[in-house]
């Protein structure tokens, strides 16, 4: 049977981890693993975990805490849809809401997003599936097919086509931008703003550059 | 000696995968090569009907792989070629039967008295997948025209390259010409541009090749502009350099230009 994967995303505070469905203990060894794995892509981040209906006590909180700490990663926010675990959370000093927003003395202290990490120099094609995710800039010399994803702390550089999914900028960095010789995603994103390719094709292709605009995704010619 | 094992896969399921498979033997079998097709599709095998060979099979790949017989009393020999073999597989157990050391081992043995093997492999990107590829020299790519096939054979390439199996090379199969020129088909080229892998064939979509199918004598032995697709790809196997023919059967035209010039054919 199939087991459900943990699932990382980009929020504008960091990152969301989902835990699924699962037994607690299997869910957390699943979570170690794939901490270790990403063990670059996690350093230095912070995030939200989503544990779904589970029912935690405060001891099994700082449990997980731990373990996010172990790889440099700071929880600042627990999410159920259990009220006991709720109380627990607050109790242990996390928000229990996104909609919050980080602690106000909790995002004051730490410095700027993570220290920028070098950039990640990938010197071949991306096929559909193929996932990379890098906490600093990512520069793909190749294409970015579609159905394949990128997800970079900083800016994404595609020396070739970009027919896949990128997210730059994903642990919150308004910023970040997006170029590529042939800008031509399936989806787009810049911290916590998406933006899809317009579904007719287009077909004069310059090199654009996709940068975040007034609240919105905008592409430029890029020169 | 030792034989070339290839597979051929997909990704997605109903491109074509069976079909090609079934006529790459007979073409290469054909051109007096001795082939093995084996069919990896446990439990949901078709290999064996399309070549009409489905009331003579007496053991098969698992049957093999449990050491109930011996590699060659499962080889089910064809009806009409005398260098052509079928390796069916069981219909009654699942992917799980079988190991990629298994299809390995099994490779190997034959490998010896064989030039090709040619692997079926089954839809998807599960063990049923890994164990069609474990024992690859080169795999055979079969897309259709269409996105979906498309994207699910770039998936196949990445998995692959990861794994650094290879070389990979694409068939295009089921391509109908009249559609490409309304430009309402992919045509070969974005094809290509997209997967960027070497093309070593380009199938048309053909209505006898369902009742070839049916009737359990693939395409591949008629003359044809289908049949003779499968042996361009035979030939293009066999090292020749084969330029890529237009695919329409010849109109009223060109059929006045071969009477006019009998050689031309």
């Amino acid at each position: 049977m199939a087991e459900d994967p943990i699932t990382v995303k980009g929020i504008r505070d960091g990152l969301l981890i989902t835990l699924g469905e699962g037994p607690w203990e299997e869910r957390l060894l699943r979570l170690a693993g794939r901490l270790q794995a990403g063990a670059t892509f996690f350093q230095g981040g912070r995030a939200a975990l989503d544990v779904g209906a589970r029912e935690l006590d405060g001891e099994q909180i700082e449990r997980v805490r731990d373990l996010l700490a172990r790889s440099g990663v700071e929880l600042w926010a627990l999410l159920s849809s259990c009220d006991a675990t709720v109380i627990a959370a607050v109790r242990a000093g996390l928000v229990p809401d996104l909609e919050l927003g980080l602690p106000a003395q909790q995002s004051a202290p730490t410095q700027e997003p993570p220290a920028p990490t070098g950039a990640l120099v990938v010197e071949r094609t991306l096929r559909s599936g193929q996932r990379l995710e890098h906490p600093g800039d990512v520069v793909i010399i190749g294409d970015v097919h579609a159905g394949a994803e990128v997800v970079a702390g900083r800016h994404v550089v595609v020396w070739g086509w970009l027919r896949g999914m990128v997210h730059a900028g994903a642990m919150g960095d308004d910023s970040a931008i997006v170029c590529a010789l042939g800008l031509a995603p399936t989806q787009l994103r810049i911290a916590g703003h998406i933006s899809r390719s317009p579904d007719e094709k287009q077909r004069d292709v310059v090199p654009e550059m996709a940068r975040v605009r007034n609240g919105r995704i905008e592409a430029i010619p890029w020169q | 000696m030792a034989g070339k094992v290839l597979t051929i896969t997909s990704g997605k399921g109903g491109v074509g995968k069976t079909t090609v498979t079934a006529n790459l033997g007979v073409a290469l079998a054909l051109h007096s090569q001795r082939v093995t097709v084996i069919d990896a599709d446990i439990g949901l095998r078709n290999l064996d009907v399309m070549l009409g060979l489905e009331n003579r099979i007496v053991y098969d790949l698992v049957d093999v792989v449990e050491g109930r017989c011996r590699l060659r009393q499962a080889l089910v020999r064809d009806k009409r070629l005398q260098e052509l073999f079928l390796l069916p597989a069981a219909q009654t157990r699942d992917k799980t039967a079988v190991s990629p050391q298994d299809m390995v081992q099994v490779c190997d043995d034959l490998r010896q008295s064989f030039d090709f093997l040619l692997i079926d492999s089954p839809a998807g990107i599960e063990q049923g997948f890994q164990n069609a590829v474990a024992p690859a020299d080169g795999i055979l790519i079969v897309t259709n025209p269409e996105v979906a096939a498309v994207r699910d054979a770039d998936r196949i390439i990445g998995l692959l390259e990861a794994e650094e199996k290879g070389p990979a090379h694409l068939i295009i199969n089921r391509l109908k010409p009249k559609l490409v020129e309304r430009g309402d088909m992919l045509d070969t080229a974005t094809v290509v541009e997209l997967l960027a892998i070497q093309l070593i064939g380009i199938v048309p979509e053909d209505e006898s090749v369902i009742a070839a199918a049916n009737t359990g004598r693939p395409i591949a032995f008629d003359d044809g502009v289908t049949g003779r697709s499968f042996h361009d790809i035979a030939r293009r196997l066999l090292g020749e350099n084969i330029p890529f023919a237009p695919l329409k059967e010849p109109g009223f035209f060109d059929r006045l230009l071969r009477i006019v010039r009998p050689e031309g054919g």
